[in-house]
């Protein structure tokens, strides 16, 4: 229930169509991509102008009032669930292009358009806006931000913290902030960096400069099939290591494999054990020379068959299968829990190895998509959400699995970020000293941790209940403390 | 078990921050002039230093902070890799923690991303000696709050790197500089036509009346973008791009030898031509202008244009310390700077003066 004081004062500043209280009205907004969580907020509110954020969140910060923010509500963690106490703040109506500066490759765009349509808009001028999370159609540039969002061409184009020029928002308190500028870059801290990929923690964005990117003229992809997922790695190693940054570098191995051919029928082969795609782009020139060393790269790798695409449309195909991997796995099983570690590639084996174990112990499919180029692997772990027990054990498979991405020097998530879902893999993966600082952080942007609470980083009083807390050098810090 | 230099580098600093005594951060002292003035007594990082893991192919490579800059470089040029940020080396002796405390990038910066952009992650000492982790040695990484990036550029106010790990990139296979002879404003407009454009451009540098453009790459690419754009080729480029990243070059030669003030206004790079009252040097496509400050370029007037550019000026050189660095934040942002500062360093210990003058 929203405080009746509250309800009113965003009555004054909302028209009655953007303030959603009815259980109704705000069911669609319970959980985001993640459905494993769910929640109604006391209140949804849509505002379309900057003054209308500005008020709303003085409001809630007077009220001590919880305020998440929400794009399209396509994250993966959990990280737009509702709080109970607290309203949603949806920038869905934060949907324009304000401007396109086609010499400085730049456009200034609200954080509710979509990611895809920043590149529809900048195709006119032959640029393009380079992440290309897989949900590009639906997702929100504001989104993007927030979770720092990658995607299969951002090993050499970055992500989104590297295709950012400024970011403008409004803190809890209804301060009005801007992080970056027109120039490559800024006095002072970077706090541009910082507020990317904190997950709405730190302020609510109304504007941003994103960077464009000019379209290469050609690209081409070749699929190379792999009767052992250990000589695939060393593949992706050889060209990295001939100085090649390929546009894109995608694995996946057999289970994938399969589901994604009987969706959209690309004609992979189904009796390699992993299947590689590895784009290149550029001048005609250039990818011809670089398509060739990759070809004979893979070759001597051990490839089984190779593939290239002779034009954009059997280009788009190669990649649909992949693009489309999720749904694809989504079709052959009542669920699937999506998995977001990053290892170092040379730990690939030893962690596919690692998960084709556990799941025979958890009797649960899994199947396995893998930016081979940067190390973010994808495992799909396929479950029935209707079978008792079975969504536990799920979570209980995707910890082991995180945990042993940070035993083998990686992160326990590469690019959907912590959310709610991640937030135990976090105590293993930073210790308390370290959390300690992220809540510094926090409280110097929301001193009353109102924006987006308990999203991102766990208390420390969560990790020392999970009898998880990562001792640092042998004790812990401040030990007289209250665990929060 | 922690290194015995750590230890000592923790003991150094819990008995500054116990007396809340200034500590100034220092490696190979090569960009002492950069900052406000120095205070307090030096803390050296240069015993904790050597490659820890460097592995080609993953594209990683960590390092201790104190490791020379030169043998960083060299081991990466040794496996055909670089930093792609190309850390200017004012002297000899820079460290790997100061380039990426300073957060200064050379020529390349326009096109392959500044230290910030390669960063992967950060282990260091806060201002109470506590040793922490952020970040990690993979490409993806959003686990917690990117404080990583947030210490490139921060000057050493948050804390002193113990160990960094960057992203490598591949040497260009090949490099080709070309000249123009144009003005100012065609140098500006051309290098944006042409960024606009699918052309493997790594550098450009426009000084008087001369524009020159690095393109970079695979063979066929580089004789690809030439035939396109024309021009003249420059023979000895490299040691001109060196001598532009490092100071060098003879523009800079003034301001070396005390006897100028050089400015820093890094701006819209589409920004026009402004006569600021001295002569100019013209980086990253037009948004980086180094500026030899003549009598008529008022400091206020300079820090105004470039604010309305998009951007912000720097008191890079000057013929004294003193004056105001950097460019002043507004009242919302220094707050949340004073209290990020609090969070890393409570007492204030670390370079106290040096990013800002309130702390």
């Amino acid at each position: 229930m929203l405080d009746s004081n509250v309800h009113a004062q965003l009555a004054a500043i909302l028209p009655p169509a953007a303030l959603l209280v009815a259980p109704e009205q705000t069911r669609p907004y319970e959980c985001d991509g993640l459905t494993l969580f769910r929640a109604l907020p006391a209140a949804v509110v849509l505002p379309e102008t900057e003054a209308q954020v500005v008020a709303i969140l003085k409001a809630c910060h007077a009220a001590r009032i919880p305020v998440v923010a929400r794009g399209a509500g396509t994250g993966l963690s959990g990280g737009a669930l509702p709080d109970p106490a607290g309203i949603v703040l949806s920038l869905a109506k934060f949907k324009r292009i304000v401007s396109i500066d086609a010499l400085a490759r730049t456009a200034v765009v609200q954080p509710g358009v979509r990611n895809l349509a920043i590149s529809e808009a900048a195709a006119a001028y032959g640029l393009y806006y380079a992440p290309d999370p897989s949900s590009q159609i639906a997702c929100t540039i504001g989104g993007n931000v927030a979770e720092n969002a990658g995607g299969v061409h951002c090993l050499k184009y970055g992500l989104t913290v590297h295709n950012l020029r400024r970011v403008r928002g409004v803190l809890i308190t209804g301060e009005i902030v801007e992080f970056g500028g027109d120039a490559l870059d800024n006095a002072g801290y970077d706090l541009l960096a910082l507020m990317t990929g904190s997950e709405g923690l730190l302020a609510v964005m109304t504007e941003i400069t994103v960077k464009l990117t000019p379209k290469p003229q050609l690209a081409q992809v070749v699929l190379a099939a792999f009767d052992d997922v250990e000589k695939a790695g060393a593949a992706v190693a050889a060209i990295i290591g001939a100085g090649i940054i390929p546009a894109g570098l995608e694995m996946m191995d057999q289970p994938a494999t399969r589901a994604v051919e009987q969706f959209v029928h690309a004609d992979y082969p189904l009796d390699a054990a992993a299947v590689l795609l590895v784009e290149s782009d550029g001048t005609p020139e250039e990818v011809g020379a670089e398509i060739e060393e990759i070809r004979r790269l893979l070759t001597e790798a051990g490839a089984t068959g190779l593939r290239v695409s002779k034009d954009e449309a059997q280009r788009l195909l190669l990649w649909s299968g992949r693009k489309a991997a999720f749904p694809a796995v989504g079709r052959i099983s009542p669920d699937y829990y999506c998995m977001d570690g990053t290892i170092p590639r040379k730990a690939l084996p030893r962690v596919l190895r690692a998960i084709a174990q556990w799941s025979r112990e958890f009797e649960l499919r899994c199947a396995n998509v893998f930016h081979a180029g940067d190390g973010n692997l994808h495992p799909l772990i396929l479950f029935d959400a209707n079978k008792p027990g079975e969504s536990e054990k799920t979570v209980a498979f995707g910890d082991r699995i995180l945990e042993l991405c940070i035993e083998v020097g990686g992160t326990v998530t590469g690019e959907h970020g912590v959310g709610v879902e991640k937030l135990n893999s976090m105590c293993v993966q930073f210790a308390p000293e370290e959390l300690a600082r992220f809540h510094g952080i926090k409280e110097a942007f929301d001193a009353y941790r109102l924006l987006n609470p308990g999203k991102a980083v766990p208390t420390l009083h969560r990790c020392a209940e999970m009898g998880r807390m990562r001792v640092h050098h042998g004790a812990l810090p401040h030990p007289d403390l209250p665990r929060f | 078990m922690i290194d015995p230099v750590l230890e000592a580098l923790q003991e150094q600093i819990r008995v500054a921050a116990q007396a809340r005594l200034p500590l100034r951060i220092r490696g190979g002292g090569t960009k002492d002039f950069y900052g406000g003035a120095l205070q307090g007594e030096v803390i050296d990082t240069r015993a904790y230093a050597g490659i820890i893991d460097y592995e080609p192919t993953e594209l990683v490579i960590t390092a201790r902070a104190g490791t020379s800059l030169a043998a960083v470089e060299r081991a990466m040029q040794a496996r055909g890799q670089m930093l792609a940020f190309e850390p200017p080396r004012f002297a000899e002796g820079g460290t790997l923690g100061g380039a990426v405390a300073s957060g200064l990038a050379g020529p390349r910066r326009a096109y392959a991303g500044a230290v910030r952009d390669l960063i992967l992650g950060v282990r260091l000492l806060d201002g109470t000696g506590e040793d922490l982790n952020f970040g990690g040695k993979v490409m993806k990484n959003v686990a917690g709050f990117d404080v990583s990036r947030l210490m490139a550029g921060a000057l050493g106010t948050l804390g002193i790197i113990t160990e960094v790990s960057l992203k490598c990139l591949p040497l260009p296979k090949l490099e080709t500089t070309v000249a123009f002879d144009c003005s100012a404003d065609q140098a500006i407009r051309m290098a944006n036509e042409w960024g606009g454009q699918p052309l493997p451009i790594s550098a450009t540098c426009f000084y008087v009346g001369r524009l020159l453009v690095r393109v970079s790459g695979a063979r066929p690419a580089v004789a690809a973008a030439l035939s396109k754009m024309g021009g003249e080729v420059v023979v000895d480029a490299e040691a001109f791009w060196s001598g532009v990243r490092d100071h060098r070059h003879a523009f800079f030669a003034p301001a070396l030898a005390g006897d100028a003030t050089l400015w820093r206004l890094s701006v819209k790079p589409t920004a026009a031509y402004s006569d600021l009252g001295g002569d100019q040097l013209i980086e990253w496509g037009g948004g980086l202008r180094w500026l030899i400050a003549g009598e008529r370029s008022d400091p206020g007037k300079l820090r105004a244009w470039a604010a309305a550019q998009g951007g912000h000026a720097t008191l890079f050189r000057a013929r004294s310390k003193g004056a105001e660095v950097f460019h002043s934040l507004d009242a919302n942002l220094l707050e949340i700077h004073r209290k990020l500062k609090a969070v890393f360093d409570p007492n204030a210990v670390f370079n106290r003066g040096r990013l800002l003058p309130e702390f």
